[in-house]
């Protein structure tokens, strides 16, 4: 479904990538692990058009979109939750929704999604006048996944979804995301520093050090390898 | 008690079109933290466009409203080209510069549209017809001349039109996810050019519905004059508090209260003093403005 071939991509003149291959194959769950700095973020960036790579290519269903602008690669239906939720502060929770389905023209499908996510975090329906500044961490990330969702992803890239959570919310968090891979058979490419766990639910994985891929495997093999359990997993 | 009414209506009057001037400031500022130092001039330009535009219909045999409106209509549309082109020449090859570069690229348009039109039109001031229409109910009212209220209400339509496009539209809510995150809105597949796009758009046809009006109120325009309302709308979106839409509006009513008051009691002379000292004061004891939120910048 994807595949990225070779991508490097610049921050002025730091390389943060350095010619990193991936593919995503449909409907399956690839977990990508790093540590801080290793370029997670940007592979994201890249693949959503943000910080277009200054080599290599990039290909949905076959056909290159490595020189697309960010709304057209959005309009394709890859879509990411960034990391730190980034809610517009001062748009309702229901306008913050609103958003996701900023291109979507089916309106009877859109308020059943909308319906759907409430469904799913009933915390949102309470809330949905509230501004997005004023929802706590959990909250917000809840809204930033359903905002996400309202856009009727092919592919959902999410970025630390886990990040700042408390242990009880990362696992609804988690849960809501297999939901999503298996009820809509949403692809997912999930960046994740709770690595763990994130290759728990993944099938594959890859481990990206120092804007390269370092390893990859099917998601069991890296959860029993060495290096991984001793840099990723607190070594246990 | 009369003289106060005339002053109060004058006041509001000027106000109104600092506030439609200051409209397109903010909204600018707002989206892309950028003070768009040539709107004044599209303002300008609204003006000598309806200038022309009546001169050419009413040899058409055009008169009365129908000649305000078709003048009126045509000075949006040029008035709306130039700002979008504006932005599309002189602030978007900018975009990814450091911050003072299209402040001066804002500059230099600003100065060289004057010149255009300093050159293609003339120097000297050049009569403006008044082209709004007495209204007979006003006849025996004396502190109120029939071009002062149409200003009050048109600046009262077009603003509760902005507020309700703003609110309640989808391009509407794109401009305020714009406003608040660029990257996010663009990752939600806002195409932002679009967006930069209609704020000029909106903002210079507010200001070419002032240039128009007050234009027909004053009887006169010449190349000068934007640069000079242009400073003044400036003013009047920092008083109220840059990025706020009320903000604007409430900084152009106050502004023009302020002179109008001042030119009344004190001295026309002391116009200008009473408007920046107002500035400098406000600036001292609310720096981000009447209605602006005070936010700590990140260094």
């Amino acid at each position: 479904m994807l595949e990225v071939r070779d991508i490097r991509t610049f921050y002025g003149a730091i390389q943060a990538l350095k010619g990193v291959s991936i593919w995503v194959t449909e409907g399956e769950i690839v977990a990508l692990i790093g540590a801080n700095g290793a370029g997670k973020s940007t592979l994201l960036m890249t693949i959503c058009g943000v910080v277009p790579p200054r080599s290599g290519e990039i290909l949905f269903m076959g056909n290159p979109i490595q020189n697309l602008s960010p709304d057209r690669i959005f309009s394709l239906g890859i879509v990411q939750v960034p990391e730190g939720r980034r809610i517009f502060p001062l748009l309702t929770v229901q306008e913050n929704l609103d958003m996701g389905a900023y291109l979507r023209n089916d309106k009877g499908a859109v308020r059943s999604d909308m319906e759907y996510v409430f469904s799913i975090f009933p915390r949102l329906a309470e809330r949905r006048r509230q501004l997005g500044g004023t929802l706590s961490g959990g909250e917000q990330q809840m809204l930033a996944l359903s905002r996400g969702l309202m856009a009727r992803p092919r592919m959902l890239l999410l970025d630390e979804p886990s990040l700042g959570l408390a242990p009880v919310l990362v696992a609804t968090i988690f849960d809501t995301i297999r939901h999503i891979n298996r009820d809509n058979s949403t692809t997912l490419l999930l960046v994740e520093q709770k690595a763990a766990m994130a290759l728990h639910i993944a099938g594959r994985g890859y481990v990206l050090e120092n804007g390269t891929i370092k390893l990859q495997d099917i998601a069991d093999q890296l959860l029993c390898n060495k290096e991984v359990k001793s840099a990723y997993l607190g070594g246990s | 008690m009369e003289y106060f009414l005339e002053l109060f209506f004058g006041g509001l009057t000027r106000g109104s079109i600092y506030a439609l001037i200051a409209i397109g400031y903010t909204m600018v500022y707002g989206i892309i933290q950028l003070i768009n130092f040539a709107h004044g001039e599209i303002y300008m330009i609204g003006a000598f466009t309806a200038l022309i535009a009546a001169s050419a219909l009413s040899i058409e045999g055009f008169g009365g409203w129908s000649l305000l409106v078709l003048a009126g209509f045509i000075a949006i549309v040029y008035s709306a080209a130039y700002g979008f082109t504006l932005e599309k020449i002189a602030y978007k090859p900018l975009r990814k510069a450091s911050r003072l570069s299209p402040l001066i690229s804002a500059i230099g348009m600003s100065i060289f549209l004057q010149n255009y039109v300093l050159l293609a039109q003339t120097s000297d001031f050049l009569p403006f017809p008044p082209l709004i229409e007495e209204f007979s109910f006003l006849e025996q009212v004396t502190v109120m001349r029939s071009s002062e209220l149409l200003i009050l209400s048109v600046t009262a339509v077009s603003t509760a039109l902005l507020t309700l496009f703003i609110k309640f539209t989808r391009m509407g809510k794109a401009m305020r996810a714009v406003a608040q995150d660029k990257t996010m809105a663009m990752l939600l597949g806002v195409n932002v050019d679009r967006v930069i796009s209609v704020t000029f758009i909106i903002g210079s046809t507010l200001a070419a519905i002032g240039g128009v009006l007050i234009s027909s109120h004053i009887g006169q325009i010449n190349f000068y004059i934007g640069f000079i309302a242009g400073i003044k709308a400036f003013t009047a979106a920092v008083l109220g508090g840059i990025g706020s839409l009320p903000g604007a509006v409430l900084g152009g009513m106050v502004l023009g209260w302020t002179e109008s008051f001042a030119t009344g009691y004190v001295s026309s002379d002391y116009e200008d003093v009473f408007a920046f000292g107002l500035l400098v004061f406000i600036l001292i004891f609310r720096p981000a403005g009447i209605l602006g939120k005070s936010t700590a910048e990140k260094i």
